[in-house]
């Protein structure tokens, strides 16, 4: 086959994909809803139906939600195609971002909570805080007293390829908020201050592994970890959390400052 | 209740300019950072192709090179000598990015790798340069994080989930802000020597955006209702490939790293607009290509409204090194496979070259004597240095944020330091309690997403990539129709906590003056420049236009215009051609 013909198998076929679904569909969302101004310390369920483009996010339908039938519904959100990290929560059982959901993948139901371990103060929106405070914990910054070269330090692709995975981290805390650790347990660090620790700890200019890894052997640190995936299931950038974490134990075992 | 506050210094958002300012200032001076996201949501972070400095670590360049790109791609009504400035400092604040940590691709000998990028030339245009240091399809997200992490490290005091929606002066000074809490709906006064405003951009006043749902220009719309002016709000830059209806970027790195745009017919179109540097020539003339193919009927897709991106024939490793995160959307938001399919894509509403005036040091200065305010600063999307001109070239935000970034938070610090603590004006949080009140005391009314809507949607239609006298002024009276509405607006949540329904009604007040600003700006060019292209008028007009607009809102609401001159410099105006 020519490349003529080619490029227009792909121009036809791709032409035929754009013409599809453009109808809408019936999506329930039944939505865990905390207001203590509202209703004290109860929660409940409310439910609403809306109609939607199955290509929108489920984010689109949430503001929906609040912008056409109850404006009280309180969720953070912000660049609304998985960068910022805002909106996760829990969907069907799940955590996920709301902005990366497509409805075609959940209709016509779809249940929503706020992700668990930390504490609800609105509907979908929880306290942020002892997550920051964890990240914070484990010097989430270059630590080099060397001085400063004139232009850049060297690092090679190899050596930049080494920790990669964890320089995706959003601090969503989909990860540290999917871990039954995490939820029985509020001294552990978590999976995310854990992985934000392994960003440093095998970058080559870093000075301060044994520091940081001083930090994850104590009590609150990775030893609580029981290798049960969920945060690597649930992190919405496919950084491999779990292994992460086991590569950080095994520096402590075997690498022991 | 209210809650005051007193610093030596305060800075409004947190984005990349922000931080970077919080860098220079917290080490000198009592700093406060206010923020309405955490600082890790702001939206530097999904910057994503590349920060240019010369480096010339793949090939020969010189800052003086990229200097000329910027001028000639900002058509000219860029201020040379800021763009000088820029582009010389580039090299060493990308090497400061690097010691603190920020983890750049690298060559095979270990320096920070380059890459192509649209309008971005060897020589003054003869090809193509490698100049955009870059982290994979992630730059912006790397740059968030080390300047967040070097905050951390510094103990930088935040206030997070907190809007700034007032500015206060004192005998012409600058005296702080007023900030609304959002988990208490609490007023915060900030009492201040020196306030800098770093609140990004306004791309939510289009329908097709590539900017975040809280980009809604909070910083010149708090300004502009004080009087302060905004600057060349007519040049508004629409990206070129944005996901098809949804908006979201597709970096031009795509293109950089060797994609291509083809029509309907499987043309690559480019070739006839821009011979030499084809589809990385500047993103207003790709922009304004596709509108063109669209129109002559070679617009791709079910409503002939698209045109495809093709990345086919890259190699794997390239698409999956280099561009993971825009392979990804492409397969999220579209169900696309790229690297068998073709992505179809629009012109995406994605950044505002316009907003606060300011010189090289950050200082906000309102006339066309540039005579400062005591006081007050800003850097970043939000200002107007103005080194992006009538159209930014690729990459040169994120250098932008961090090198005036650092000059604003550098001169905040100075000036804080050397300044008295000024008065506060009497009764500081009046007008805000006001605007609060007028949103929360109606029992019935008009629905803000109604009006955010018809806002985004009738710019889209009539303020975007072509404009005409005719489709601006049916905008602006559209614009007074929506402002009536929107003093009726009715906001159901009464409540305290996390009220995000009242702070988007807020908000929503925000867009509509940066929509007023911008569509009386473009009205009243009748030239055609960089991103500001006007059908009626085609040319680009030196003799009337070689100038800068100022929108100042007056005391009875009404806009008026004035100008000052563009700083030349070497580079006399030419005609673009690439």
């Amino acid at each position: 086959m020519g490349q003529a013909d080619e490029l227009g198998e792909v121009l036809e076929s791709s032409d035929r994909r754009e013409a599809g679904a453009t109808h809408t569909v019936s999506l329930t969302l039944r939505i865990r809803r905390y207001n203590p101004e509202l209703r004290g310390e109860e929660s409940w369920w409310d439910e609403f139906t809306i109609q939607a483009d199955p290509d929108d996010r489920l984010l689109d339908a949430l503001h929906q939600v609040k912008w056409y039938q109850d404006g009280t519904l309180a969720l953070r959100r912000s660049c609304a195609h998985g960068i910022c990290g805002s909106d996760a929560m829990i969907v069907n059982g799940q955590n996920r971002l709301a902005c990366k959901v497509i409805l075609r993948d959940v209709v016509p139901r779809v249940t929503v909570e706020p992700i668990r371990g930390l504490p609800v103060l609105k509907d979908l929106i929880v306290d942020m805080e002892p997550f920051f405070a964890g990240y914070r914990s484990v010097l989430p910054y270059l630590i080099n007293d060397s001085g400063e070269p004139v232009q850049e330090r060297l690092q090679s692709p190899e050596e930049r390829h080494r920790f990669d995975d964890t320089t995706k981290c959003i601090l969503c805390a989909a990860c540290t908020t999917s871990c039954p650790i995490f939820w029985g347990d509020e001294e552990y660090v978590g999976p995310a201050a854990i992985v934000n620790a392994h960003r440093f700890i095998y970058d080559s200019r870093d000075e301060a592994a044994d520091e940081r890894l001083r930090i994850l052997a104590e009590k609150t640190g990775v030893f609580r970890c029981r290798t049960t995936f969920n945060c690597t299931e649930a992190c919405p950038r496919g950084i491999e959390v779990t292994k992460a974490i086991q590569e950080v134990k095994r520096s402590i075992l075997f690498e022991r400052f | 209740m209210t809650t005051v506050h007193t610093y030596d210094a305060v800075i409004v958002g947190a984005g990349g300019a922000g931080l970077r300012a919080a860098i220079e200032a917290s080490d000198r001076v009592r700093t406060a950072v206010i923020s309405k996201l955490y600082p890790t949501r702001s939206h530097t972070g999904t910057a994503q192709g590349g920060v240019c400095a010369a480096l010339a670590n793949v090939e020969e360049d010189s800052p003086e090179w990229h200097a000329f790109d910027t001028v000639k791609g900002g058509d000219y009504l860029v201020d040379q000598p800021a763009a000088q400035l820029m582009c010389e400092e580039a090299i060493d604040a990308i090497y400061e990015l690097e010691h603190w940590g920020l983890p750049f691709n690298r060559t095979p000998d270990g320096r920070i790798d380059q890459r192509r990028f649209g309008g971005h030339t060897r020589n003054h245009g003869e090809a193509p340069v490698k100049r955009a240091c870059y982290a994979a399809d992630r730059t912006g997200h790397m740059i968030l994080q080390t300047l967040y992490q070097q905050c951390v490290k510094r103990n930088v005091r935040f206030f997070n989930e907190f809007y700034v929606l007032d500015q206060l002066t004192t005998d012409g000074r600058c005296s702080g802000v007023v900030a609304y809490e959002l988990a208490t709906g609490e007023l915060h006064v900030f009492r201040a020597k020196a306030v800098l405003y770093a609140t990004g951009g306004s791309g939510r006043m289009f329908k097709v955006s590539s900017n975040a749902h809280t980009l809604t220009g909070d910083g010149p719309a708090v300004l502009f209702r004080r009087g302060i002016p905004l600057e060349d709000m007519e040049f508004f830059q629409f990206h070129p490939t944005g996901v098809y209806k949804m908006g979201i970027l597709l970096s031009e790195a795509v293109r950089g790293e060797g994609g291509i745009l083809l029509n309907a017919e499987g043309e690559r179109f480019m070739e006839r607009y821009a011979p030499t540097v084809k589809d990385l020539a500047p993103r207003d003339m790709v922009s304004r290509a596709i509108f063109q193919e669209i129109k002559e009927g070679r617009g791709a897709g079910p409503n002939r409204d698209a045109v495809w991106l093709d990345v086919r024939h890259l190699p794997r490793d390239v698409i999956e090194e280099k561009l993971p995160d825009v392979t990804e959307f492409a397969r999220v938001y579209l169900g696309v496979e790229p690297t068998t399919e073709l992505v179809p894509i629009q012109p995406t509403a994605h950044y505002a070259m316009g907003g606060i005036p300011t010189d090289v040091d950050g200082r906000v200065v309102v006339d066309e004597a540039e005579t400062a305010v005591p006081g007050l600063y800003a850097a970043g999307e939000c200002a107007c240095v103005s080194v992006h001109g009538a159209n930014r070239l690729g990459t040169n935000s994120l250098l932008d944020i961090v090198v005036f970034g650092r000059r604003g938070g550098r001169h905040l610090a100075a000036f804080a330091q050397e300044a008295d603590l000024p008065e506060l004006p009497e009764r500081p949080e009046g007008f805000v309690e006001d605007l609060l009140e007028g949103l929360r005391g109606r029992q019935q009314g008009a629905n803000a997403a109604d009006i955010r809507n018809e806002l985004q949607e009738q710019m889209q239609d009539l303020a975007f990539v072509v404009r005409s006298e005719e489709s601006l002024r049916k905008m602006q009276q559209i614009l007074g129709g929506l402002r009536e509405r929107y003093e009726r607006v009715f906001v159901q949540d009464t409540g305290r906590m996390f009220n995000t329904e009242l702070m988007e009604a807020v908000e929503l007040g925000f867009l509509l003056d940066c929509a007023d600003a911008t569509v009386a700006a473009a009205l009243e060019r009748d030239e055609s420049r960089g991103a500001h292209y006007r059908e009626d008028h085609p040319l680009r007009d030196d003799e009337h236009w070689l100038k800068h607009s100022l929108a100042y809102r007056q005391e009875d609401g009404q806009i008026r215009l004035g100008s000052k001159p563009v700083k030349l410099g070497p580079y006399v105006p030419m005609e673009r051609k690439y």
